[in-house]
């Protein structure tokens, strides 16, 4: 089984490497001191609680302060296929056909309020975490349904047992929210750490001011040793981009940690020179175009795939990914993981032909066989300029050189929500985002509505739902990579239930005296600090 | 008086329900849902029992009138609840924004009354000279400005002329301290949105009394006071300045009150965590109880403002409280 995992990609490095602090090169000799500002570009977070919460301003503010289990490896987190331990000490054993997972968890970490860390402890909040209790709110438990049980026999072990063997779950356990708290806090009071932080991170929580910042210190007894190279952290909130950028030209902070469309880049570069330093990933988000099965004449099979055909993503790209944050064509896996298809995969499907002429001319054929050579709809969008408003107005332009006139009707998150999941749109922009890349958990959002809630495009596909299921449970990496072009295919080119878009381009800017923070394709990941050294105090 | 104060209280209870009802009403109008927002804003996927669990929790599932009559009931008894949002007070959640709100509306209104009294007073007696001319354009280009626009532009002015004389760029702090513990670094930060508030709020009520004074200016009894040789400048201070500050008091009181939760955009502009920006963040949240508390907390400033400036004609006019 174990032998199976790491075909499957995920090549696991654990433990003493973890351990150690960041490999800098002989020109980077990392240096010990000083605090770091950073902004969350957000408002204040809803709570401090990663089990409840999914939004970045929760991660940006708190992940300094808690430790996780597993981890992206921060030495490399573009490496979609890369974890390490955080309190783990070794690679999971593997039993029982791949149904167990056995941790050991290290004897060295402590909260800060001094007490010991068991494995009680990852064992109580991993429990909270899939098996909520009445009351409590755990946003991503739908990850974990495959799990039947999490206990801790002692307290240096930690064992999951699943109901079947998958892929899925070890990628999962890196979950950046998943905080380990103390127990005996947890069984008293579940929502204690909605207000509260009590951690064991490499950072300390000092103080927090309500919609204005947040503060911490080193911990000097953190359990990777020679780490955090930082005396001390403060975040500032700053939700408008045009503050952040004033921000870092005049060195009010020292880093954003989301990221900025080419145009803000472009102008700090140049105000800024070599006092900026920017990083760019693709990212593990992107737009999707959802027309809605329950409305004509969107029903037809011919209409949506006309729909798809008429948009030229090869030659869009370049070209929008000057103004937004997008740049690379993919399909409905992250372009950077093994499970994403090549080039040559993707221009077989419709919408992803080379040759864009050839393409527009089947999509008016197919609009004229439906009847709908004149088709006049609304495409819902999102009040988010970046990249939502940019990707609409692209595809409205698309879609008239096949005669067809979309409107964007433009509203804000709630109402935005209340109409997909109301079914009242035509046609809709949605966004997909996720943090670990985990293909096959990612891709559930184009699983039909009666298998997963959070699907608006109202169509029923018990094929497509099969096809899924198969990969699922799928553990040899070989078979799943042609399972999930099975899915895609289906989902694309066959039934063009829904359209993936560009997907999303992250620019993250620095202060050049900041050093240790490498960029990965998630906003979500790799934010506990710990690598982060500034080269002036 | 003391009849006319109590009438005017007596006044404010059905306005204050009124509103109530009214904020109540408008919130659930919006399509949209806190708890989705909450765990679907980010892109990512979420649990729907994660959506009912949320619901139960912030008591989504009570009946309408339940909540109507929790929210009414609170409000009277100076308990406006839970964020739906944070889970913090909501008073705790004013709290924190209050202080900046409060001292870029004092000192606003300090540099609009030191701006707009005089020059509205000179420009009226020089009516229709060069001064005047310069005044009222001054006037009308602060009220045809938007504060955030000008306060935008100062930022920028700051950032390059610092960076052009010093070589690297220096902007205001873009945290808030307050003053008692940063006095030098709360005063860097509130300067610039101040200024740019308190220029528009200057132009408002410099043509208010301009206009006041060419009014009482003309009034026989300033014409009997020139008659019987008191000297110009008690006829202009005394006579005139108070009877025409009458109009000017109200709008100084209404944008006073405005200030406190009216700068949305200008306090986005300036980082500032102030109660414009809950405002705007608790709408878009859909956190009804936060909402619903902020649009109380300003219906009840405007109140008691207009119960103020009401008193104070009261005091500054005779006739008013006698008729």
């Amino acid at each position: 089984m174990r032998r199976t995992l790491l075909a499957v990609g995920f090549a696991v490095a654990l433990g003493a490497a973890a351990a150690l602090p960041s490999a800098a090169t002989a020109q980077e000799k990392p240096q010990y001191g000083g605090v770091l500002t950073y902004l969350i570009p957000a408002e204040a977070p809803p709570s401090f609680d990663g089990h409840r919460e999914s939004t970045y301003a929760t991660v940006h503010s708190v992940a300094p302060y808690y430790s996780v289990l597993m981890r992206v490896d921060p030495e490399d987190p573009a490496n979609t296929t890369k974890f390490v331990c955080d309190l783990c000490t070794a690679l999971p054993t593997i039993s029982d056909g791949g149904k167990t997972y056995t941790f050991k968890i290290r004897t060295d970490a402590k909260f800060h309020d001094g007490s010991p860390l068991t494995a009680k402890d990852v064992a109580a909040s991993w429990h909270e975490i899939i098996f909520p209790r009445p009351g409590v709110l755990s946003a991503r438990q739908n990850w974990y349904e495959l799990v039947s049980s999490v206990e801790a026999p002692d307290d240096t072990t930690v064992v999951f047992k699943l109901k079947y063997s998958t892929s899925t779950f070890l990628p999962s356990l890196a979950d950046p929210y998943a905080f380990i708290y103390p127990a005996r806090i947890l069984e008293k009071d579940p929502h204690w750490f909605e207000k509260n932080v009590l951690g064991s991170g490499p950072f300390k929580f000092v103080s927090y001011q309500i919609g204005q910042e947040i503060k911490g210190e080193k911990n000097k007894d953190y359990y990777h040793k020679g780490l955090p190279y930082l005396d001390g952290i403060i975040g500032i909130y700053a939700p408008k981009q045009a503050v952040q950028i004033d921000a870092l030209r005049a060195d009010r902070a020292a880093i954003e940690f989301r990221g900025y469309p080419p145009s803000a880049i472009n102008q700090m570069k140049q105000e800024l020179g070599d006092k900026i330093v920017i990083k760019s990933s693709d990212w593990n988000c992107g737009n999707l175009i959802t027309p809605n099965a329950r409305r004509k004449p969107f029903d037809d099979v011919r209409v949506r795939k006309a729909l798809l055909l008429a948009i030229d993503q090869w030659h869009g790209a370049p070209a929008l990914a000057k103004i937004a944050d997008v740049r690379t064509v993919g399909g409905i896996v992250f372009p950077g993981s093994p499970l994403a298809a090549t080039k040559a995969e993707l221009q077989k499907m419709a919408g992803f032909w080379p040759d864009i002429e050839k393409s527009r001319a089947e999509a008016r054929k197919l609009l004229k066989e439906a009847g709908q050579e004149h088709l006049h709809f609304t495409l819902l969008n999102r009040n988010v300029d970046q990249p939502y408003k940019y990707v609409g107005t692209w595809l409205i332009s698309e879609w008239a050189k096949i005669g067809v006139t979309a409107t964007q009707r433009v509203v804000p998150t709630g109402p935005w929500f209340q109409a997909m999941r109301s079914g009242d749109f035509d046609v809709v922009v949605e966004a997909n985002c996720n943090s670990i890349v985990n293909p096959v958990l990612d891709v559930q959002k184009y699983l039909p509505h009666d298998v997963f809630g959070e699907n608006y495009g109202g169509y029923s596909d018990p094929t497509e739902a099969k096809i899924y299921d198969e990969m699922l449970h799928e553990t040899d990496f070989a078979k799943q990579r042609v399972l999930m072009r099975k899915f895609e295919t289906r989902i694309i080119d066959t039934e063009a239930h829904e359209f993936p878009m560009l997907w999303w381009y992250r620019n993250v800017p620095f202060r050049s005296y900041v050093h240790g923070w490498k960029i990965g394709p998630s906003h979500y990941i790799n934010q506990d600090l710990s690598d982060i050294w500034l080269s002036k105090h | 008086m003391w009849r006319y104060i109590v009438k005017r209280v007596l006044l404010t209870i059905p306005t204050l329900i009124g509103a109530a009802i009214l904020v109540f009403t408008l919130m659930r109008l919006i399509p949209g849902d806190i708890c989705v927002i909450r765990l679907g804003s980010g892109g990512g996927q979420f649990d729907e029992r994660a959506v009912t669990a949320c619901h139960i929790q912030l008591g989504l599932n009570k009946p309408i009138l339940v909540q109507l009559f929790d929210f009414i009931w609170g409000f009277f008894h100076l308990d406006f609840g839970i964020s739906m949002w944070s889970g913090h007070p909501v008073i705790t959640e004013i709290a924190a924004r209050l202080p900046v709100s409060l001292e870029i509306a004092l000192l606003a209104t300090v540099v609009a009354i030191l701006i707009a009294i005089p020059l509205g007073t000179i420009s009226a007696l020089k009516q229709n000279t060069w001064i005047d001319v310069v005044v009222r354009t001054v006037a009308i280009g602060g009220i045809a400005t938007p504060s955030f626009w000008i306060g935008i532009l100062s930022i920028l002015l700051v950032l390059n002329v610092t960076s052009a004389i010093t070589g690297s760029p220096w902007m205001p702090p873009i945290n808030y301290v307050p003053i008692w513990q940063a006095p030098l670094q709360n005063l860097a930060m509130v300067f610039l949105p101040a200024l740019t508030v308190g220029y528009r709020y200057a132009a408002v009520s410099m043509r208010m009394t301009r206009s006041a004074m060419l009014e009482v200016l003309r009034e026989d009894y300033i014409r009997t006071a020139r008659a019987k040789g008191l000297v110009h400048r008690i006829i202009i201070n005394r006579h005139a300045l108070k009877n025409a500050l009458l109009p000017v008091v109200t709008v100084i009181g209404i944008e006073f009150a405005f200030l406190i939760g009216g700068l949305v955009v200008t306090e986005q502009v300036f980082n500032l965590n102030g109660i414009g920006r809950l405002f705007v963040q608790a709408v878009q949240n859909q956190d009804y109880t936060l909402t619903q508390a902020l649009v109380m907390l300003t219906v009840t400033v405007f109140v008691l403002t207009n119960l103020v400036v009401d008193i104070l004609y009261a005091w500054l006019d005779p006739r008013i409280r006698f008729n």
